[in-house]
């Protein structure tokens, strides 16, 4: 890791939280002396192994990403991603820069979507550089990015077994927020899931849990999708997802699966608009 | 077990080049001065007969401070010394057993691992050459394997490696409650469920009456969530039901009414608890939730800007899925 001899003792004293909390300290910050430059760089190669040579052009209103500068918790970062409600955006990617596996997130949104506001947890494994990129509707990309201070997020334990942490796996919650007839109706989905990075140092056997995430998760409203998310390690234990979407008095329905092969399905009853 | 006189002696550390040598040309400003700062402004209170703690900073590991934040501390029984708290770091740990031979020529027979985090354990390290009973839950072993190194990793980047020490293991493991008899006192070990941390031991002294709850209670630094904030507060009744009146809390001043440091307490977990409650009610997001839960609480605790939002994160997962 790019530990600098030459980062202060402050700054160290400061993300320390060794003390008493430790799930995830914040001490060592590799990469934290990267130059923009070096950074800049690092972006171009990611950017060119995920779309290739496309162009991606900034943007500051097709996208925008939400971080705490400092995270709290490197296991566990809220992330806000805004973006207009036209129509014109088709998918958006998380990237994390300086993450074990930095493509953290893809949403595909379908026709029954209002992608302005998505909320998601990741886990943050060194100081990085974070981009959203959008695809709208015409086939281009635009990027957003903003810079995130945490570690150790992927490789933090969990503070319990694997068994425990297992508990439950694939059980879902969704929670509606009230909303006027016509609107679109905010909702949050909870899925209880490890989300193991294959970073984890098993209790007992002392060997890493193999990773075991969700890889594809779909919500639909009656017939038509909300999203598609592909996912990766880089999405915090029990993943939460705030979404909005375009109520047609159908069940939600949202099916998971997860790269081991685990496969749930569940339905769930928005409330009725109350007039 | 041979009764041994050890002499003080610096620590073998010292030599190692650590980040800051590095960054003085090799010169070692960090080790020797670190530890004889900690002995110049580091007391021993006597706080029961026979009990000796040193009061923690209430700060941050540091590479200054040795990750001496904790409450340490020992007790001469009739038959051997029995350590209740190691340390933050071997370079802690060390400091402590100079205390201890100090005053007695007695053997080092238990150490106790209160718990999981780096700054009550590190400590032990220093122990080993006594071959003490190193005392733990019996979910420790699996929590120091989990966290262990990845604790040890970082203290490593602060102290140094010579300074950090060994990940050290239990020896006995209390799965209910055991004890432990000093010859003219027996120490009373309670482990308690998922609270401060998963692996929380608490200690009563027959000798003294007084109860160590390490870190199951804070004074003055703000409590950390690492366990489970609805089974501390169920774990806080059963302090309370254990008929001490006294206690030596794992971070604060060294001794303290029991009930009235119970009840501080309780009302910042408390505030947690209903404050995260509330917030998932009205669907605050978690970010959002992070800077106002508690904030009532926020005069009456130091750290309290470093930890709350941390706490309200543990506790926001842990009550979403209520």
């Amino acid at each position: 890791m790019t530990f600098r001899i030459g980062q202060t003792l402050s700054s160290l004293a400061l993300g320390l939280a060794l003390a008493t909390t430790a799930l995830t300290p914040a001490v060592w910050a590799a990469g934290a002396s990267d130059t923009d430059q070096e950074r800049a760089a690092r972006w171009q190669e990611i950017a060119k192994s995920i779309f290739g040579d496309r162009q991606i052009a900034p943007t500051d209103s097709l996208v925008k990403i939400d971080a705490p500068v400092r995270a709290l918790d490197a296991a566990l970062v809220p992330i806000t991603l805004t973006m207009p409600n036209d129509g014109q955006i088709k998918a958006v990617s998380l990237i994390i820069d300086d993450n074990p596996a930095p493509y953290a997130a893809k949403f595909e949104f379908g026709p029954a979507a209002d992608p302005t506001e998505l909320k998601l947890r990741v886990r943050v494994n060194n100081y990085t550089d974070m981009h959203a990129v959008v695809e709208t509707q015409d086939g281009k990309l635009y990027e957003a990015k903003q810079f995130v201070k945490a570690s150790g997020g992927c490789s933090a334990p969990m503070g319990m077994s694997d068994e425990e942490a297992m508990k439950g796996m694939g059980d879902m919650r969704m929670k509606f927020a009230e909303t006027g007839p016509g609107k679109p109706v905010e909702a949050t989905l909870m899925v209880r899931h490890p989300n193991f990075s294959g970073m984890q140092m098993n209790q007992v056997s002392r060997d890493y849990t193999p990773a075991r995430y969700i890889d594809k998760l779909t919500v639909s409203a009656g017939d038509q999708t909300v999203f598609t998310l592909t996912g990766d390690i880089s999405i915090a234990s029990n993943p939460v997802i705030n979404f909005a979407f375009k109520p047609d008095g159908k069940p939600i329905q949202v099916a998971a699966s997860d790269n081991q092969g685990g496969r749930w399905q569940h339905s769930f009853n928005p409330p009725a608009p109350t007039n | 077990m041979a009764v041994t006189a050890v002499q003080p002696r610096a620590f073998p550390g010292h030599r190692a080049p650590s980040r800051r040598s590095a960054l003085f040309g090799g010169l070692c400003l960090c080790c020797l001065p670190t530890l004889g700062r900690a002995a110049e402004s580091f007391a021993m209170e006597e706080v029961g007969p026979g009990i000796f703690m040193r009061k923690g900073l209430i700060a941050d590991a540091t590479p200054e401070n040795a990750d001496a934040i904790a409450n340490i501390g020992f007790i001469i029984g009739k038959n051997g010394v029995l350590v209740t708290e190691s340390g933050g770091s071997l370079a802690d740990g060390a400091w402590l057993r100079g205390e201890i031979v100090k005053r007695t020529q007695k053997p080092i027979t238990h150490v106790v691992l209160t718990h999981v985090h780096p700054d009550h354990a590190f400590g032990a390290g220093a122990f080993l050459q006594d071959k003490p009973v190193f005392i733990g839950h019996a979910k420790l072993t699996e929590a120091l394997s989990a966290r262990g190194e990845f604790y040890r990793k970082r203290l490593i980047d602060l102290l140094g490696e010579e300074q950090t020490g060994p990940v050290v293991y239990p020896t006995m493991t209390v799965a209910d409650t055991a004890e432990v008899d000093l010859g003219d006192r027996r120490l009373t070990f309670t482990a308690h469920g998922p609270a401060h941390t998963t692996s929380d031991l608490s200690m009563i002294d027959s000798g003294s009456g007084l109860l160590f709850p390490a870190d199951l209670l804070f004074v003055t630094r703000i409590p950390s969530l690492d366990g489970s904030l609805r089974g501390w507060l169920k774990e806080t009744e059963r302090l309370k039901a254990m008929g001490a009146s006294r206690a030596v809390p794992g971070h604060g001043p060294v001794s303290v009414d029991l009930a009235p440091a119970l009840a501080d307490l309780t009302g910042y977990l408390t505030a947690l608890r209903d404050g995260t409650r509330a917030a998932i009610a009205k669907d605050v997001p978690i970010e959002k939730a992070v800077d106002s839960v508690a904030r009532d609480q926020r005069d009456k605790w130091a750290l309290f800007d470093t930890y709350n939002g941390r706490n309200v994160t543990v506790a926001y997962q842990e009550l979403e899925w209520e």
